[in-house]
């Protein structure tokens, strides 16, 4: 049976535009503001919203960081898409293929 | 506005991440809960637009990130939108925070122009009738108006219910017109009893069976809306025996200016006698929220007495809100009386037995632009 919902790997999720995501010089760090809220987020949580463009997909987006961290792609992965799992029920991304 | 349920998820590192403007304190609404200062006619000396721009840029090199519009109504300002532009140069998440009055689809535009980030619009129930007696004046209709522009127009958006005994059991219909007017948060924000709600106490506090039947019902939307719309709402420390973490702590992350520049650590401060307000006509932003006694006063937790010092949750509610012990103990540096671990928690106590007693004599509520002598007068 095909359906039209992407493999997770296949997925290009996007941040979701009632939040700004940006890098903040005064904190060092990527942050997400919203109506009187921001967050500021680590090293690696930057480098996955950073690649939340609609452009990137979660695979492309795990062999990037990958690369960047010098890690197995199999060894980030799961922590990728848990990241995602969360961003998504947070609202901070949206999903789409 | 910053307040209980906001949810601001970072350490400041001693910087003021929450920069609040209130532009004037003039407003055509009389709102009987209304947080400027009681006496708020004496300040005639609102900051200029080029003053106003000075304080963001000052602000921003101290590292703060969210800057809120406010006042008083801050639309009745013709420079708004300039304020706006500049702070979106600057770097700033804008919000402003407005009734509505003074909006317009044409400023509306002009703010998106700007770079308007989001803007919180307050409604006061989903009845004209209750709504227009509310805030004194006929403004239900022009706030929906407004509200269905400000989505018209793409702004993420705060919807601000100030909840009170007069509105707080329309819960169920609110959270039906916030749903279909599309709004992003739906915020019921619990009055905080300063100012001019101190005087209206009585009249304002719902009682706990009101704000339950609430509460259940915003679970229950919160379910069905997961993802669509998120709601705030929290049952008001009033009745909770623990203090609210009020501010995130004094000068911790927020700074307020008022609209004649005096710096202030929450919109409330100027009810705290003893505590002197320069204002940033004479100091520096970085002096006044570095230096400046007032902000140093009530920072970390120092100047804790029992029971906060030894309180092993003095971190999570920082003692409560200074004002509130102020207002209710006579002595800002005390545990804020909302905690039951407050040696005068009882007057908290008190205070919902009074609002509660059905033998209560029923007082109108003694409305915002009363003049100081007739408020004298209403309050015997």
């Amino acid at each position: 049976m095909t359906t039209d919902i992407p493999s997770a790997g296949q997925e290009r999720p996007v941040v979701n535009p009632m939040f700004l995501f940006r890098w903040e010089e005064t904190q060092q760090a990527y942050v997400l503001l919203y109506p009187e809220g921001v967050v500021k987020l680590n090293d690696t949580a930057g480098e996955i919203l950073k690649r939340c463009d609609g452009a990137h997909t979660v695979g492309e987006m795990i062999d990037e960081i990958a690369r960047e961290f010098a890690a197995a792609p199999v060894q980030i992965e799961q922590s990728v898409q848990k990241f995602l799992e969360v961003s998504h029920a947070k609202g901070w991304i949206r999903r789409q293929a | 506005m910053p307040k209980d349920g906001s949810v601001v998820r970072l350490d400041g590192q001693g910087k003021p991440l929450w920069l609040v403007l209130e532009l004037t304190y003039r407003c055509p609404l009389a709102c009987p809960w209304c947080s400027n200062p009681v006496d708020y006619a004496r300040c005639e000396n609102e900051l200029t637009t080029e003053e106003w721009k000075r304080v963001m840029r000052e602000g921003r090199e101290l590292g703060a990130l969210q800057l809120g519009f406010t006042g008083g109504e801050p639309m009745l300002r013709k420079d708004v939108e300039g304020l706006v532009g500049e702070a979106h140069r600057l770097g700033y998440y804008t919000n402003l925070i407005t009734s509505g009055v003074g909006l317009s689809e044409a400023r509306l535009a002009a703010l998106k122009r700007a770079g308007l980030n989001q803007i919180q619009l307050s409604i006061q129930s989903s009845r004209r009738d209750l709504t227009d007696s509310l805030v004194g004046a006929r403004a239900f209709d022009h706030k929906l108006k407004i509200a269905r522009l400000i989505k018209a127009y793409g702004f993420p958006m705060v919807l601000n219910v100030p909840v009170c005994r007069q509105n707080v059991d329309l819960t169920a219909e609110i959270l039906q017109m916030a749903e279909d007017i599309g709004v992003d948060y739906l915020e019921f924000a619990n009055i905080q009893y300063y100012n001019w709600a101190m005087v209206n106490r009585n009249e304002l506090l719902p009682s706990l069976e009101q704000l339950k039947r609430a509460e259940a019902l915003v679970q229950q939307a919160r379910r069905r809306l997961d993802g669509k719309m998120t709601i705030y709402f929290v049952i008001p420390d009033y009745y909770v025996e623990r203090p609210k973490a009020c501010m995130n702590g004094w000068g911790a992350i927020h700074l307020t200016i008022a609209p004649d520049g005096a710096a202030l650590p929450c919109q409330e401060a100027r009810v705290i006698p003893g505590l002197e307000f320069p204002t940033v006509r004479e100091k520096s932003l970085a002096w006044l929220w570095n230096e400046s006694p007032t902000f140093r006063k009530f920072r970390g937790d120092e100047w804790m007495k029992e029971p906060c010092r030894s309180c092993s949750e003095k971190k999570k509610d920082f003692g409560g809100c200074r004002c509130q012990a102020l207002l209710l103990t006579g002595d800002a540096a005390n545990t804020d009386p909302a905690c039951a671990r407050s040696p005068h928690h009882q007057l908290i106590v008190d205070a919902v037995a009074r609002a509660n007693d059905p033998s209560r004599v029923y007082q109108p509520l003694v409305m915002r632009r009363t003049s100081r002598e007739e408020l004298d007068i209403a309050l015997g």
